[in-house]
């Protein structure tokens, strides 16, 4: 048999043992290709500094409180990783999301609606939005980042006036959305069973993949490799279920977040969508000339992010059993967008994944429960939030530019 | 010569307004043939491309493939006739690897990708181009600039076209590089393909071009082949024989 058609050529080494894996992953490392390996090297830091200064952070049900919390602004950065991915930004997902809640405050509590149809109603305006900024964008030529801004004033604007003058809206404590919001957590063989899935998926994914690229005379990646990722996954995986367990137990509303990443995963890798995605926020230009009807790929990741920015505002007032004229104000904008940079999508487009949101909305909301925990003001919760922000932004920048010396763009 | 032409050009005129870019063109370009399109700066060669491509629509004059007589409304429509174009900004999309610029708008099985497939496909057809790319898993920005030009090239061929048109394929590119895309062109010849290359450089065309069409000024100005003197060829593309680069030739010999 004929050497596999990817490694007929001789000038490059192809070194699978598992010392090749880890050296080429240095390089890569190196190039400025950096992956999730911020969110690891944060996230470890945030634990050891905060569990020492106060050892309630670790303990199960902050954690539980912390994954019901992760949810909503998870969601929230899931809708600006589709923006930033295209190369553009959507600064008003606050204010889409605060608007939501208001939405569904005043059409479910005040007017009495079902409440699934206030929801979709919420849904509804925040596709809405995406789409007008869409338009501005692709028929006036007006910069995403101007748009938004004005958006994020005028759907304030809008709030406000719905709620009226009372301001604030009560949910009912014994309604579904709000103890989905609050309290619904999974049973636990449901969540040791949920948590076989991923290494399940990942494994036979993988089989599947090795029967392909064999069949293709394509070079097969080693069996070896793919057990130990699964079992890691699994092992790690059930681990923090039992953790998790010994308080509340995993919340229904992180499953539902996790379920809508690996949705948009799959459509950001796996279609012709995606693929679309990444070429247009890479090179419009080149996209373009493929035949790529560029416009229809901003509309729909503008419309995406407005809806996941309604559904993430919904379930916040779920999370709070009350729409507010705070709801999507303050800080929820920035964390939203840190979450996506923090998880390794690129402000500057065409790069990052799904996975970035849930990553980086861990760090976030881990930085702030920690804060929290150590009774500090909020200016000072602001400031230091901020400085993350800012920090990685700058190893964005700075991986960016080591990519593109490394000539790996 | 038997062979029918793939693409025959008769009296093609385009006007811009007042100005006539393109007055009278014939060409015809035939299967396994390499056809130069030279001329000096405002001479045509684009217009004529983008008439080809699909960009812009002749003003009069008849375009006919394979003997039927066609108009090509859009960029679209002359892709899917089977005409490609490799523009000289090659627009590949440095952020995504070989086998995904290749495929481009042309994904195999949109709702779940056939990365197999695909990658197999890529391969084999960069083996039959004898290109040299070490791995189509790597970015477009870890290629060099000869690579880049292959992957805009086989990108191009990706579709089955009859003829690919290529805008100054070797005007960005080094010695050693720039042999390598003449190789490639040659393969793509041998092929059965007809290729339309434009280019500044007369040894490039001369080294491969099957046959010299000359523009000047819009309009037909001879159709040479690669034993024409570079003197000669110089006079049609300025139009006199008496010009500033053989001025300069004389002053050298």
């Amino acid at each position: 048999m004929s050497a596999p058609l990817d490694r007929a050529d001789s000038r490059v080494t192809h070194d699978d043992s598992l010392r090749g894996v880890i050296r080429s992953f240095i390089d890569r490392i190196k190039a400025g290709d950096l992956g999730m390996l911020p969110v690891a090297v944060g996230l470890i830091v945030i634990s050891v500094v905060f569990s020492a200064l106060n050892p309630v952070f670790l303990v199960p049900n902050n954690l539980v409180n912390l994954l019901f919390d992760c949810a909503t602004v998870g969601i929230i950065s899931l809708g600006i990783v589709c923006v930033l991915l295209v190369g553009e930004i959507d600064l008003s997902v606050g204010s889409i999301s605060g608007f939501a809640s208001a939405i569904v405050g005043v059409f479910w509590v005040g007017e009495g609606w079902p409440v699934l149809v206030a929801i979709a109603a919420a849904l509804a305006m925040g596709a809405a939005v995406g789409w007008i900024y869409a338009q501005l964008y692709n028929r006036l030529g007006m910069p995403s980042f101007v748009a938004t801004l004005s958006g994020l004033l005028a759907l304030l604007g809008m709030q406000l006036y719905i709620l009226g003058p009372t301001g604030s809206i009560n949910l009912p404590y014994e309604s579904a959305l709000v103890s989905f919001g609050q309290t619904l957590v999974m049973p636990k063989t449901v969540s040791h069973v949920l948590g076989l899935l991923p290494g399940l998926v990942i494994l036979v994914q993988g089989q599947r993949r090795r029967l392909r690229r064999g069949k293709r005379n394509l070079s097969v990646p080693p069996l070896g490799g793919l057990l130990a990722r699964a079992a890691i996954l699994t092992a790690a995986l059930q681990l923090a279920i039992f953790y998790l367990n010994l308080g509340r137990g995993l919340p229904w509303m992180f499953g539902l977040f996790v379920l809508l990443v690996v949705a948009l995963n799959y459509a950001l890798t796996r279609t012709q969508w995606g693929r679309s995605v990444m070429a247009v926020g890479g090179n419009r230009e080149a996209a373009r000339r493929a035949g790529i009807n560029v416009r229809r790929i901003y509309t729909s990741a503008f419309i995406l992010c407005g809806t996941l920015s309604a559904l993430g505002g919904t379930l916040a007032a779920a999370r709070l059993a009350s729409s507010s004229q705070q709801a999507g104000t303050g800080d929820v904008n920035l964390n939203a967008i840190a979450a996506a940079v923090i998880g390794g999508t690129s402000l500057f487009g065409g790069r990052g994944s799904a996975y970035s949101a849930i990553l980086g909305i861990i760090v976030i909301q881990a930085i702030s429960s920690g804060l929290t925990l150590l009774n500090l003001s909020s200016s000072l919760r602001y400031m230091i939030t901020g400085g993350v922000l800012a920090i990685a932004v700058i190893v964005d920048s700075l991986a960016r530019r080591s990519r593109i010396s490394h000539g790996r763009g | 010569m038997a062979q029918e032409p793939i693409l025959s050009l008769r009296g093609v005129s385009k006007k811009f307004g007042a100005v006539s870019a393109l007055t009278d063109i014939e060409l015809d370009i035939n299967p396994g043939e390499v056809v130069a399109l030279v001329g000096d700066n405002g001479a045509g060669k684009s217009t004529l491309i983008k008439v080809l491509a699909g960009v812009h629509q002749p003003t009069s004059g008849v375009i006919r493939y394979e003997g039927r007589e066609v108009s090509m409304e859009s960029p679209a429509a002359a892709m899917r006739l089977g005409i490609a174009t490799v523009y000289q900004d090659l627009a590949l999309c440095e952020n995504l690897d070989v086998v995904a610029n290749l495929f481009l708008g042309h994904e195999l099985s949109p709702y779940a990708l056939d990365e197999e497939a695909m990658e197999a496909r890529s391969w084999t057809l960069l083996q039959e181009l004898a290109a040299r790319i070490p791995s189509v898993r790597e970015p477009i920005a870890s290629l060099s600039g000869g690579q880049r030009q292959t992957v805009a090239i086989a990108r191009s061929l990706i579709t089955n076209p009859r003829i690919i048109m290529l805008d100054e394929p070797t005007a960005a590119l080094g010695v050693a590089q720039t042999a390598e895309v003449l190789n490639l062109i040659e393969r793509v010849r041998d092929k059965g393909l007809g290729v339309i290359m434009i280019s500044h450089n007369m040894e490039d065309v001369r080294a491969v071009a099957d046959r010299i069409v000359v523009l000047r000024l819009g309009r037909n100005n001879g159709v040479f082949d690669r034993s024409t003197s570079h003197q000669d060829l110089v006079a049609a593309i300025t139009g006199a024989t008496d010009n500033a680069v053989t001025r300069r030739m004389e002053k050298l010999q």
